[in-house]
């Protein structure tokens, strides 16, 4: 069962990468959504300093959003899903490690340049940390429920607006506790709450996510 | 076509469904009358009989609304997800209707108490949206009903459509209280809980008594349209099935 894993995220990693895979398209949209921001608050550096973590947040949702259709897309359009299901591995322990490849390189490299764009903004060098540290902990989260509106719109001609509608109330949770822990890190408060509920949710998702992703793509199937 | 296989043709299999909807047809004309008498008496009691607030004054007759509303709205998604377990687990196709027909009712009573909790905020808060605990996890369960319903139009094959949605259902089902605690925890402003407590309600039976009557009224009203609505569905699937065996015969 290991091998079939290792060379499903193998697969998947060079895909991404290599061939026309939209690899770094979602960090560009990143980039592209907090520069869009001062434009629309204006350039007022104080103000920016004050919302820049909620900004980097807001852009690492929407940027996992984007790039979320190509979790089963490319596979169902080529066939290859299909294979999953005869693969010597259960179908939710397949799906999770197609998640943790798509976040590899999608999620980990938003959370990589984050502090980056984090400077952008105004936000001082421990502000900078704690974006990355949250985002780190929060972007499997997103992918992971993410992947159940993926699972949920496979196929569909218009899942590509239908999916975010889906699958964005689910991520309240990881917003609202990724965004606190962060202000609460900045501030110097007690983020162990905040940071404990972040982990559960995380984690819940990682048991969670996979069942009912595997349940949807075996009924999309048929 | 080969005998056999046109009766395994889920739409003659359905025996079920023919005994629900005349069922359904001699239960309706009761239901709907019930429905009518407790609106009418829960809304004579609402307005002339309970007693104005002594702070909020007449405003606080929209509670006789927004209440039955914002519990109908949780409701519906308990219907829809008893009956996606049974699309799930047993593959009944009239759960699927019955999910199907509850998710329209409860995006719009959750529409309702969205709507009366904006207008209740207005003179109360003084402005028409507060970001408060309770509106925003409803807002949020806006968003997941009309998920479902979108989810639901964009597939085209309704067996596909049953076990999908029902997935989403479920998903929602766990979610829901997940989003409703953190929403509260990120904030709250609304008031506390003051119906269902263990020491028992703290409303003055005076508004209780016309509350409970006005609940009971909305909630028949709910399984009123229920019913008519998955009767509605139920005819349209089979006229469905009967255009696809004419289809197919014509060929």
């Amino acid at each position: 069962m290991t091998s079939t894993l290792l060379a499903l995220i193998r697969r998947d990693f060079r895909l991404a990468v290599r061939s026309g895979g939209g690899f770094g398209l979602p960090l560009v949209f990143f980039l592209s959504v907090v520069a869009v921001i001062p434009f629309a608050v204006g350039p007022d550096l104080v103000l920016l300093g004050r919302i820049g973590a909620a900004v980097l947040w807001i852009g690492a949702l929407l940027s996992t959003l984007i790039g979320l259709d190509r979790l089963f897309g490319a596979d169902a359009e080529d066939g290859s899903l299909d294979l999953l299901f005869s693969a010597p591995a259960p179908l939710p322990v397949l799906v999770l490690a197609k998640a943790l490849s798509h976040w590899v390189v999608t999620g980990l490299p938003l959370a990589a340049i984050a502090p980056l764009l984090g400077l952008m903004l105004n936000l001082p060098p421990h502000a900078l940390a704690a974006t990355a540290f949250t985002l780190l902990i929060g972007t499997p989260a997103l992918t992971l429920l993410g992947m159940i509106g993926a699972a949920l719109t496979v196929g569909l001609r218009r899942g590509g607006l239908l999916l975010p509608v889906l699958v964005l109330p689910m991520t309240v949770p990881v917003l609202i506790f990724g965004v606190s822990t962060t202000n609460a890190l900045i501030a110097g408060d007690p983020a162990a709450s905040s940071l404990s509920l972040l982990l559960a949710v995380t984690l819940a998702a990682f048991v969670l996510a996979p069942l009912a992703a595997a349940g949807a793509l075996r009924s999309a199937r048929s | 076509m080969p005998q056999a296989e046109a009766t395994s043709r889920p739409m003659i299999a359905l025996a079920n469904p023919a005994r629900f909807s005349s069922l359904a047809d001699r239960a309706l004309p009761w239901l709907a009358g019930l429905t009518a008498l407790l609106f009418v008496v829960g809304m004579w009691q609402a307005f002339f009989v309970a007693p104005a607030d002594y702070q909020q004054g007449d405003t606080v007759r929209i509670m006789f609304v927004h209440v039955p509303a914002a519990w109908l709205c949780m409701f519906g998604w308990g219907v829809m997800s008893v009956s996606s377990l049974g699309v799930l687990v047993w593959r009944h196709p009239l759960a699927d209707v019955a999910a199907q027909a509850a998710a329209p009712i409860g995006a719009a009573f959750t529409l309702i108490a969205l709507v009366t909790g904006s207008l209740w905020g207005r003179p109360m808060w003084g402005t028409w949206w507060e970001w408060d605990a309770r509106l925003t996890s409803v807002l949020v369960l806006f968003l997941m009903y009309l998920g479902v319903i979108a989810l639901r139009a964009a597939l085209d094959e309704p067996a596909k459509a049953a076990r999908l949605v029902a997935i989403l259902t479920l998903v929602g089902f766990i979610n829901v209280p997940i989003i409703k605690f953190s929403v509260d925890w990120w904030n709250t402003l609304h008031q506390p809980a003051s119906v269902f407590r263990m020491d028992g309600p703290s409303i003055h039976p005076a508004i209780l008594t016309p509350l409970l009557v006005n609940a009971l009224a909305f909630t028949l009203l709910f399984v009123t349209l229920h019913l008519l609505l998955m009767r509605t569905e139920l005819m349209k699937r089979r006229l469905r099935g009967l255009r696809l065996r004419a289809a197919e015969a014509a060929r």
